[in-house]
């Protein structure tokens, strides 16, 4: 396995392969922190019930999501020093204190209410224990906050200088945190966490109403995910474009590799598909509309575009890569807007329950945002290569001096250790939404269900206690 | 460089934050470090249950140290991370089996015992790997032109062996100690049983590595026999009989909380004797702090957010400890 690979070749693959994994359990628990902190919410306010069994039901699946996230994360942490030290050495300074205020200002809230909001209920009372859940929401998203403002830092760095040994040192903090790309990439990131969020419930409880149409609580989670499908497909449909706009003017090689253009033209064709050469620095079998990229890009029907041969062939992102990821989050961001789209006007009809189609397409669409982030991320990821800091740091000068077989040696084992441990992981959290929302029986394979660790003699106290 | 009282206030607070991660994470890999030595289920589920609403928490210092490192003394994060490769990785890895055995174990019933390995095997190799990595350090890393110049297994020795032992150990007996304090019944009795050759080989490999460490560095040895810093050696190897002395008294006589307390205390103890020989070094004996140190900027931006930050985290972090206060019991009056 990897005989020939060249070390970096091997630490961009262990890069790419650890935070692909990772990145799919903050995309959801960012979107279900802040889901059970609305669902404690309603419940404290109107006192339904259904409201803490729907939270129930999604606390132990975010207790078990949480639990990956976290420890695919503290991977991520330490791997910018194992295989990328030059980077850490140069950029450290610069990325290091954004991570650092996300380890003070997110992991430590969401650590230290995360005890709290999953074992303490009958500890602390309910209004406590709502501060508890919406102190982890808000980690959750603090979270993003940094890690998003260091990550668009090194797509559009801004407020440093460089020092003797070659080090990036911040001038203007401010212009370093908000650095031009930072505020599009923080809406969409988020947005995209809440999709995705939303089409996972949509599917767990379009799952259960296609055999019981009546459960309340699987009614009750359809509609608020299918309510968030219609209000925010379309609002990040419009956040990507500006995000779009966006790279153009800061990274406008990223965007002729997302659109499949070689040459600089005015009134630039729109190309739906082809099949993108990078040999051959040719898009074959296009199928075209005319002027549509100008016009979404420029707002101008003889808008011109740079094609990406205005670049030396050595500083080009791959389009090959390019080109389909971006489709596939942008073919994936309409269809939900079409599930949105569908709901709304069977919710508008009076049956929104009742359209065993759409019910069924629910279900289909439940990995779609884990698919769209993903898709998203190579984009933007791969789309600024050939540079770990855009235009001042090569990705090929960024590695640490490491030998190709510690290297492979590593990747074979995230890959065994990823597959095994998530893979398990994944299935019993298909296993958790197998069970029935709302019903107080636990699933019967399992025995009584240890709710993150609560037997189910307490979970029965507490209904009565409060 | 010149002495630079920003930088150092960093070394310290960096110092800080893995002195927490040891104190706090310790125990709780040492209950891990346990598992196999506890047969019954219910007396497992009793265990992992003392630190499952806090293990989280723990072990963000560890995000700390390392997130820290990297964003304040990014030189030192840049070639202790190569040099360390394999330990790190093996710490990782270990770290993952264990942090979702805390779910996992829940959610199935054919497949628990297979997480109560994970649980187990992984708190060990985080606990070896941590051991390793220390000693590796203690050793020294060969920085040339800013990158670690040297190969991929420099870090294995027969010293590094021996500290990845003493780690493993020490942590069992952080873990015993606090079973002993958060438990009753057949775990506490267990606990208090395991807890007593725990801490005479605790001792001894303490002993041991501290025979050793003088003579690996020539600083080290002038560090631990030069006035002023003489006298810590002559107190240090005191304060430790003391604790023993405490721990011991409690295990045999009785007390739940001593032996707990008198055990950090020895780990606390040791660790300022490894930050008196490194000083000023953060890359024994290489990089010195205020080679490694950040731009001012990059550490005057961080120390707004500490001094901030920090004792809040504190504060809800104890407060988390004291809602989750008193003996675990079987029953689940716990939760």
């Amino acid at each position: 396995m990897f005989q020939g690979m060249s070390a970096i070749d091997l630490a961009r693959g262990q890069f790419a392969f650890t935070v692909m994994f990772h990145i799919v359990f903050p995309a959801f628990t960012i979107g279900i922190a802040s889901y059970l902190a609305v669902l404690e919410g309603l419940w404290l306010w109107t006192r339904d019930e259904v409201y803490m069994r729907i939270f129930d039901y999604w606390k132990t699946i975010f207790a078990v999501v949480f639990g990956m996230g976290v420890v695919s994360g503290i991977v991520m942490s330490y791997q910018f020093g194992t295989n990328w030290s030059v980077f850490s050495d140069k950029a450290g300074p610069v990325i290091g204190p954004l991570m650092g205020y996300e380890v003070l200002s997110a992991f430590f809230l969401e650590a230290g209410f995360l005890g709290i909001m999953l074992f303490g209920l009958n500890k602390v009372g309910p209004k406590l224990h709502f501060t508890a859940t919406v102190m982890v929401a808000i980690g959750t998203l603090f979270s993003a906050f940094w890690i998003l403002s260091a990550n668009s830092w090194m797509q559009t760095p801004t407020g440093y200088s460089i020092n003797e040994a070659g080090q990036f040192v911040p001038e203007d903090w401010w212009a370093v945190i908000f650095n031009p790309s930072f505020p599009y990439r923080l809406v969409h990131m988020t947005l995209a966490a809440y999709l995705t969020t939303a089409f996972v419930v949509g599917a767990v409880s379009a799952w259960h109403l296609l055999s019981d149409r009546e459960n309340r609580a699987a009614r009750t989670m359809f509609s608020m995910a299918m309510w968030m499908a219609l209000i925010v497909a379309p609002v990040q449909i419009f956040a990507g474009d500006q995000h779009g706009l966006n790279t153009l003017e800061h990274q406008p090689r990223k965007i002729a590799a997302m659109e499949g253009h070689w040459e600089t033209e005015a009134g630039a064709p729109l190309i739906l598909f082809g099949i993108p050469d990078d040999d051959a620095e040719v898009t074959r079998y296009k199928l075209e509309i005319p002027y549509g990229s100008a016009l979404i890009l420029t707002h101008s029907l003889d808008g011109t575009l740079k094609g990406l041969k205005e670049w030396a062939k050595q500083d080009r992102p791959p389009m090959e890569i390019v080109f389909w990821s971006f489709r596939i989050m942008v073919g994936l961001g309409f269809l939900m807007l079409g599930i949105g789209l569908w709901s709304g006007w069977r919710r508008l009809r009076g049956h929104l329950f009742d359209d065993q189609w759409l019910l069924r397409a629910a279900i289909v669409m439940g990995p779609s945002g884990f698919v769209a982030v993903l898709a998203g991320w190579v984009t933007t990821e791969v789309g600024r290569q050939p540079y770990t800091v855009y235009e001042l740091l090569r990705t090929a000068d960024s590695a640490a001096p490491l030998a190709a077989p510690a290297v492979a040696a590593s990747l074979i084992a995230f890959i065994v250790v990823y597959c095994a441990v998530f893979g398990a992981g994944i299935f019993y959290i298909l296993r958790l939404m197998h069970r029935r929302p709302g019903h107080e029986t636990p699933v019967e394979e399992l025995g009584p269900t240890h709710a993150a660790g609560i037997p189910p003699a307490i979970d029965s106290n507490r209904a009565r206690g409060e | 460089m010149d002495f630079n009282l920003l930088a150092f206030i960093w070394a310290a607070i960096i110092a800080f934050a893995v002195l927490a991660y040891v104190v706090l994470d310790g125990f709780d890999l040492g209950v891990g470090i346990l598992f196999p030595f506890m047969k019954g289920e219910k007396e497992r589920d009793l265990m992992m249950n003392s630190v499952a609403p806090i293990w989280d928490g723990n072990e963000t210092w560890l995000v700390l140290g390392g997130g820290g490192l990297l964003a304040v003394f990014p030189l030192a994060y840049a070639t202790i991370l190569p040099a360390l490769y394999a330990p790190i990785i093996a710490m990782l890895l270990g770290l993952i089996f264990r942090g979702v055995a805390f779910e996992f174990r829940w959610r199935t019933r054919r497949g628990k015992f297979l997480w109560d390995w994970a649980f187990a095997g992984g708190s060990m190799i985080a606990a070896f790997a941590q051991g390793v990595a220390l000693g590796a350090l203690v050793q020294g890393i060969r920085v040339e032109d800013r990158a670690y110049a040297g190969g991929w297994w420099d870090w294995l020795t027969w010293f590094s062996i021996l500290t990845g032992v003493a780690l493993i150990v020490g942590y069992g007996l952080l873990g015993a100690t606090w079973l002993v304090m958060k438990t009753e019944g057949p775990v506490h009795d267990r606990a208090r049983r395991l807890a007593k050759p725990a801490g005479i080989a605790t001792l001894v490999l303490i002993g041991l590595v501290s025979l050793i460490t003088p003579f690996l560095e020539q600083q080290y040895l002038a560090r631990w026999f030069d006035f002023p810093t003489v006298i810590f050696s002559l107190v240090v190897p005191l304060l430790v009989l003391g604790c023993a002395y405490v721990l011991f008294n409690g295990l045999i006589r009785g007390g739940d909380h001593a032996p707990f307390f008198a055990a950090q205390a020895i780990f606390i103890l040791c660790y300022a004797g490894i930050g008196i020989s490194f000083y000023p070094y953060m890359v024994p004996t290489s990089v010195t702090i205020w080679d490694a140190a950040a731009p001012d900027s990059s550490l005057a931006f961080m120390l707004v957010g500490a001094c901030i930050l920090m004792p809040i985290i504190l504060a809800y972090t104890g407060f988390a400890y004291w809602v989750f206060r008193g003996k675990v019991h079987a029953d689940g009056g716990y939760h």
